[in-house]
């Protein structure tokens, strides 16, 4: 495969509008124009102010716990062959990347002079880490999430409201995360004057996917840097071969990937492939996805012949979204970036090889990325210098697991 | 001439019914439009339902969900359109969000539309910032974009809108989804006055709307109004849809309580 990164070419997306060529944009209610504009004009000015950018790094090292580590896997190096590094984001406070992104926009919503906080939500952790922010600034949280969500993430509900926020079941269509998506935007719309609403994925209108990218991509920043630092000179280069993240809405892949696009490094996004592509029932936009628009931005999306949105399947909830962020469909597009998919069964494998191997339970969403290490059909060589974005803990998941493997707890 | 332009010629009061096509069942949609004109509807504004139609509340959504189970799809619309005009002149939009419409191309959409005698498009995921395609080819087919504005559109922003829509233009009364709440209305009044010193055609107003009252407050301030939520409500408790619209229609248009 030909390496598309290149120094001398300076990448810069999205354009002004939003748009990353025909993906992103801004398809939203008019009443919300107002708001997006305001954000926008807000953003631009914050993330070049200093004070904005020494509060997010205080709140990033003394309230989450960053850098996070770098951590070279010796088991499951030892079992593939590969020179397996992961990036433990499980580490960061509530466990999981999504804080990164709730302190950023936290710090956005404070400055705008919003007092009531929304949320859509899909395994929760989203949920948690905004509720984790509002409690810490005293403001007002609501979190959407659907009903089949509630019911697999009951964990999560609990540690919402143990957070003070309150948790609104959404029963409309597939009562997972798209429909928590859409229940947050009639939220906004209703309510856009005193609401600030934290999105937590690269999905949604300009200015939102380029924001939460932004936001995320410290972990890319710290892996560059932590990487550089442990090669040893002559015998390794700064850089490593592979970057693997797992892909749902991809925040945790493009801050990860975000940093190093214009390096020689072949990064790899992993879909959630549920019982398989060839199936009805899985969650691959990439693999299986047309152009169409969604939750305010132009992606590649699961549709029916007649353009209705398709009900995404993934044993992970995290992933269980009929879109993607709008880069995505754009990095997939110019071939910078190659996406796969694993399966429900493969993540769960992944799981427990995980745990066993190197003491260490995944979200079920980062088992995707892990995953793609034991496809046979894999692009990587022995001997390779591959780091895996592990954007969150598995803790969540251990009933989800055991359901799948027939255990009661 | 484009039947929606024609009839804004002319300032009267105007009642424009919402109806998804395709709700309660497939058959019922020409029976609707067609009892809606008999009634007294001065237009009509046909739902294309969308599975995530996030502009609308929970009544317009489950109707919609109803209608894409019964099979309605964009193809279908532009032939229920077809049937219609086979016996009536009523001035026709189509509502819709701009997914199916991409799936189904753009521009092979407005132009099925107009050959099928559509008059109209109202697309509420489509601000002006992505519309510039959508314009160019509504202009192309005599199609009239009817772009929306909300209670926070600022004045300046109302008049380009107005502009680039050129015939009609929708006001949504409230900040919030349909079938909720209608506007104050001290509020709605110093809203319309805004719309009405900075559009530079005329508008209509949608979004609450539920009795006379409201329609003729509404047409005071307005040039017409929009019904949608409420009709859908009534037809939810009776079976016979085609009898609700009638006397719907007839009540807010009359006044007959």
């Amino acid at each position: 495969m030909e390496i598309r990164g290149d120094k001398n070419l300076s990448y810069q997306q999205p354009d002004e509008n939003g748009h990353f060529n025909e993906f992103g944009g801004k398809y939203v209610p008019e009443t919300l124009i107002p708001a997006i504009q305001e954000l926008e004009k807000c953003y631009n000015v914050q993330k070049n102010d200093e004070a904005f950018q020494q509060e997010q790094k205080k709140l990033q090292q003394h309230y989450s716990g960053r850098p996070t580590p770098l951590y070279f896997a010796p088991r499951i190096s030892e079992d593939t062959g590969y020179n397996v590094y992961l990036k433990r984001e499980d580490l960061n406070h509530t466990g999981a990347h999504k804080i990164n992104n709730a302190l950023g926009q936290i710090l956005l919503a404070r400055r705008m002079g919003k007092t009531r906080i929304i949320a859509e939500t899909g395994a929760g952790m989203h949920g948690v880490a905004t509720a984790t922010v509002a409690a810490q600034f005293g403001l007002e949280c609501i979190v959407y999430m659907g009903e089949e969500d509630i019911r697999r993430q009951k964990l999560n509900v609990f540690r919402m409201n143990l957070l003070g926020a309150e948790v609104k079941p959404v029963s409309s269509g597939s009562k997972t995360l798209k429909d928590a998506t859409n229940e947050a935007i009639r939220d906004w719309v209703t309510n856009v004057e005193n609401t600030y609403y934290l999105i937590g994925s690269v999905v949604g209108p300009h200015p939102y996917p380029m924001m939460v990218r932004d936001f995320q991509s410290v972990i890319g920043e710290e892996t560059k840097e932590q990487f550089a630092r442990i090669a040893i000179p002559g015998s390794q280069s700064p850089i490593p071969d592979f970057l693997i993240a797992c892909v749902g809405g991809g925040s945790n892949a493009m801050g990860m990937f975000y940093p190093f696009l214009n390096e020689k490094v072949q990064l790899i996004g992993v879909e959630a492939a549920g019982l398989g592509v060839e199936t009805e029932e899985h969650a691959a936009t990439m693999t299986k996805g047309e152009y169409g628009v969604l939750h305010g931005s132009a992606s590649y999306l699961l549709q029916t012949e007649d353009g209705q949105v398709k009900l995404p399947h993934s044993v992970s909830a995290g992933l269980d979204y009929p879109g993607v962020g709008p880069e995505h469909s754009y990095l997939k597009s110019t071939g910078r970036v190659e996406y796969v998919s694993a399966t429900d069964e493969e993540a769960i494998m992944a799981y427990q090889w995980l745990s066993q191997r190197e003491g260490i339970l995944p979200a079920l969403e980062s088992s995707h990325a892990i995953a793609y290490l034991k496809q046979r059909d894999n692009i990587l060589q022995q001997g390779d210098n591959v780091i895996i974005c592990l954007s969150g803990r598995g803790d969540k998941d251990v009933h989800t697991v055991a359901d799948y493997l027939g255990n009661e707890i | 001439m484009n039947r929606i332009k024609h009839i804004f010629q002319t300032r009267s009061e105007k009642v424009i019914p919402f109806i998804t096509a395709g709700y309660p069942s497939k058959k019922d949609t020409v029976n609707l439009v067609l009892a809606a004109e008999e009634s007294g509807a001065a237009m009509v504004e046909l739902g294309m339902p969308f599975s995530d139609p996030l502009a609308d509340g929970p009544v317009i959504q489950e109707a919609s969900q109803i209608a894409i189970n019964n099979g309605v799809n964009i193809a279908g619309i532009i032939a229920t359109v077809k049937e219609i005009r086979k016996s009536s002149q009523i001035p026709l939009a189509l509502m819709g969000y701009i997914n199916p419409l991409l799936k189904y191309g753009l521009e092979e959409f407005i132009q099925d539309c107009s050959a099928a005698g559509v008059d109209g498009l109202i697309l509420p995921d489509l601000p002006p910032e992505e519309a510039e395609e959508y314009l160019t080819l509504c202009k192309s087919e005599d199609l009239c974009p009817i772009l929306l504005v909300a209670p926070n559109t600022p004045g300046e922003r109302i008049q380009e809108i107005s502009k680039a829509a050129n015939v009609l233009i929708y006001c949504v009364s409230i900040l919030g989804i349909t079938g909720g709440k209608g506007a104050a209305q001290q509020e709605l009044e110093n809203y319309l006055k805004r719309v009405e010193a900075y559009s530079s055609c005329p508008f209509v107003v949608g979004f609450g709307i539920k009795n006379r009252a409201d329609v003729v407050r509404i047409n005071q301030m307005a040039h017409g109004a929009v019904i949608g939520s409420a009709i859908i409500e009534e037809m939810r408790k009776k079976k016979n849809s085609v009898a609700v619209m009638k006397s719907y229609i007839s009540k807010i248009t009359k006044g007959n309580h």
